[in-house]
């Protein structure tokens, strides 16, 4: 199973988070917000400049910048 | 960092109980599921509402009685989360664990259930006196999403009820709920967030020796869990209650010691263990969620069929224009006839104010600095300026509540970063628009010290509600002419459209500037909800937007209007060996205004305007006529001559356009600034650079003018 980042998922697609590589106080909001282990994410958008990009986690639309979906492993 | 400075001092909560039966209950929950309208609606107060999540970012506190007891309600700021990461979290745990309110009411929103199920969850662990209340059951239905609250109740332990805080007669199962909570008898079973074998070994080890050593003053499987890896933060607060430094205590630090030791064995260490605590109390509330909760996930919701339209590649920025230009027609459309009406009325009002007071034979001239004095600077400001603002904050409100405001702001986000900026910034801009001050409150969202900074000191590029209609007045007489019909406030509009996106470049452009200079830093990480669009109760905008807003600001403007009205009257008619006081003053001004542009009057207008923006263009016009009788009747042309007579060109109109976009901060903004701030250096910084701003743009434009028509 290869590994992608939040990044390499397009609108419409869907992905499971398999590990944060963040650190710092944006790893806490991350996990505190639902991107924990498991949880599942849809791509739901792109602002006009591609970045940030939105993500449905846990019933709620969170929009992240590109610097951060890197952080964010996931598979399909 | 000398400038991070999280919650100044004087918002801290006191609670103030009007007799000692009040029972103190806190409202808590995820940013933007409605906590404030719940709040309002209990106690009849007017916090301010919006869609878009941090809103609130003081605390509240209100009264509401039922048959039964009497409450004390306090609306604490929105949180994800209790393991204080922000000051908001800090500022509700703190409460919850330490004021020790009689009951928490946890408020949820149904079409995203899960997500606020976590916070429920980390309540529960500090408290089992709690209310989940399930908000927006409206709206989940609408979204065909069942939440089933029998069950929900089953596995929480805990009383839930399900309301649409929108709809008051809802309301009436919380109070019911609430009322039966507080009863010393009430017995709960609440459930209790369980975690893996390891953790709960480590929890009883340091539960046991908190119990045995601190009593039951606070929840002890709480505390266990937060001093494995305690910040300086909380230990100060727990040194604060229990009077004594508990991490000191033999029993604790020993079992605190084994517990970790035993954790390490088992390859856990204490960056793990919150990990593992987080995504527990995640999983928990996943699992909860898929069994209360049903919806029809096959079709894509209406939601992001909008989102595609309002922030795709192709519409994002266009829509936005389209808005932005739309909205400033409605305005300029909708106010130029109950302007002129206005006028009228008070022109024949004025008449008959000075008829009246001659006739119970005041002194002339005291009949004169009353009626052309004060009374009509006073019309002036509410004929020239009710219409727009009364026209312009519903519209503006409306944009609000359905929740197109964080829409900005994720479409914005990538240009503000590029100035090493937060995202926010653009939905705090907005806020700008409805009042600066209001704007620079709302900088709170921005977690960044740094970038909260520099969207405070640009807040004031855009400007407010109070600087438009003067906008709109000289742009029409100047650029357009005022021959009406629908091209003349198409032009209008789309030249105020023009300063706009121009206050909006500046604020990019200056927020670039402070980052390269005195905010030097790199863009931060930043997560931004996208709240689900809400239908907006149209009748409550416009009744909450004229009373509670346009009402206050023109009240405002009014109690500042007179006094200046006066005050110019008095120089004006006061003469010092020939020449008025007022002559002396505009002279003294005028050859610095005249450099940018201006002329003494307007620049001595823009001073006296200090308190209130409103009146700016009211007192320019009483400084020209000098509260002599006019003739001419009907706003605009009034205004129109008033201005020509006395000198003014396109140049003068575009510098004076530039100078309102462009300069200090009115008082009130100011006050908000320091408060926000604590500094003095930084709100004089929020003071000057408008206006160097202002003042370098208005000597390069009046003079290059001057420079082309010298040679032309």
């Amino acid at each position: 199973m290869t590994f992608l980042s939040l990044n390499d998922i397009k609108p419409g697609e869907k992905a499971t988070v398999s590990r944060i590589t963040a650190t710092g106080p944006i790893r806490r909001r991350l996990m505190d917000i639902g991107f924990t282990k498991n949880a599942h994410i849809t791509c739901v958008g792109e602002s006009p400049h591609r970045d940030p990009r939105a993500f449905l986690v846990r019933g709620a639309v969170i929009a992240i910048r590109s610097e951060d979906c890197k952080n964010i492993l996931v598979y399909k | 960092m000398e400038y991070a400075r999280p919650i100044p001092e004087e918002n801290k909560l006191i609670i103030k109980k009007r007799n000692k039966n009040d029972k103190v209950i806190a409202l808590v929950g995820n940013p933007n599921v409605g906590k404030s309208t719940v709040f309002n609606a209990l106690t009849g107060l007017n916090q301010h509402t919006g869609n878009w999540p941090g809103k609130t970012v003081t605390n509240a506190q209100g009264y509401f009685e039922t048959d039964k007891n009497s409450f004390v309600l306090v609306d604490l700021p929105g949180t994800y989360s209790l393991f204080a990461h922000s000051a908001e979290e800090e500022a509700a745990r703190n409460f919850i664990c330490f004021e020790k309110p009689d009951a928490c009411i946890v408020i949820c929103d149904a079409t995203c259930l899960e997500r606020n199920l976590n916070l429920v969850l980390q309540t529960l662990e500090i408290t089992d006196k709690i209310i989940v209340c399930v908000n927006l059951m409206d709206e989940a239905k609408r979204k065909q999403i069942d939440v089933n609250l029998d069950a929900l109740e089953r596995f929480l332990g805990v009383p839930v009820v399900g309301i649409s805080a929108r709809n008051k007669k809802t309301l009436k199962k919380l109070t019911n709920a609430l009322d039966k909570l507080i009863l010393s008898d009430f017995t709960l079973n609440a459930y209790i967030p369980k975690y893996s074998e390891p953790i709960e070994e480590a929890i009883a080890l340091v539960k046991d020796a908190i119990s045995s050593a601190l009593g039951e003053k606070i929840n002890s499987r709480w505390l266990a869990l937060r001093l494995f890896d305690a910040d300086s933060l909380l230990l100060a607060e727990l040194k604060r209650f229990f009077g004594f430094n508990i991490t000191e205590n033999e029993r604790i630090k020993e079992a605190l010691k084994t517990a970790k030791d035993a954790l390490l064995e088992k390859g856990i260490t204490t960056g793990d263990l919150n990990d593992m605590i987080v995504s527990s109390l995640v999983e928990d509330a996943f699992c909860i969620n898929k069994k209360v909760t049903a919806s029809d996930k096959s079709k894509i919701s209406t939601d992001q069929k909008i989102d595609r339209l309002l922030t795709s590649r192709f519409t994002g920025y266009p829509v936005m224009l389209i808005l932005l230009f739309f909205i400033f027609w409605l305005t300029i459309t909708g106010a130029n006839y109950p302007s002129g009406l206005l006028s009228k009325g008070f022109s024949y009002l004025e008449n008959v104010l000075y008829n009246f007071l001659a006739q119970i034979n005041l002194p002339a001239k005291v009949n004169e600095a009353l009626s052309f004095g004060v009374f009509r600077v006073l019309s002036w400001v509410v004929s020239v300026m009710l219409p727009p603002m009364a026209i312009f904050f519903p519209l503006f409100t409306f944009l609000e509540d359905v929740g197109y405001l964080p829409r900005i702001a994720y479409n914005l986000d990538k240009p503000f970063k590029k100035c090493s900026a937060c995202g926010k910034q653009a939905l705090t801009m907005c806020m700008g628009f409805g009042c600066n001050a209001a704007g620079v409150t709302a900088c709170r969202i921005i977690d960044s010290p740094r970038e909260r900074l520099i969207a405070i000191l640009t807040n004031n590029f855009v400007p407010c509600n109070g600087r438009f209609p003067a906008m709109i007045s000289i742009i029409t007489i100047f650029f357009i002419g005022s021959s009406g019909g629908l091209f003349s406030s198409f032009s209008a509009a789309f030249i105020l459209s023009c300063v706009i996106v121009l206050g909006i470049l500046m604020t990019l452009f200056m927020s670039s500037v402070l980052s390269k200079t005195l905010l030097k830093g790199i863009p931060s990480s930043f997560t931004l909800e996208l709240p689900p669009y809400r239908r907006p109760q149209v009748i409550k905008i416009i009744v909450r937007s004229i009373f509670d807003r346009t009402l206050f600001v023109l009240g405002r403007a009014v109690s500042i209007a007179a006094p200046a009205g006066l005050i110019i009257w008095l120089l004006a008619n006061i003469t010092l060996a020939g020449t008025s006081l007022l002559g002396y003053l505009v002279n003294f001004l005028d050859p610095f205004a005249k450099l940018l542009g201006l002329d003494g009057e307007l620049f001595m207008a823009f001073i006296l305007g200090f308190p209130a923006n409103e009146i700016v263009i009211p007192i320019a016009l009483m400084a020209y006529t000098k509260g002599a009788v006019l003739t001419e009747l009907g706003s605009l042309s009034q205004i129109q001559n008033i201005l020509i007579a006395n000198g003014w060109t396109q140049i003068t109109a575009c510098c004076t356009i530039i100078f309102s976009l462009f300069h200090f901060p009115c008082s009130t903004t100011m006050l908000t600034i320091k408060k926000e701030t604590g500094s003095i250096k930084w709100t004089l910084a929020a003071f000057l650079i408008p206006t160097a701003v202002g003042m370098t743009l208005c000597f390069l434009v009046a003079n290059i003018a001057r420079f082309v028509s010298f040679i032309m």
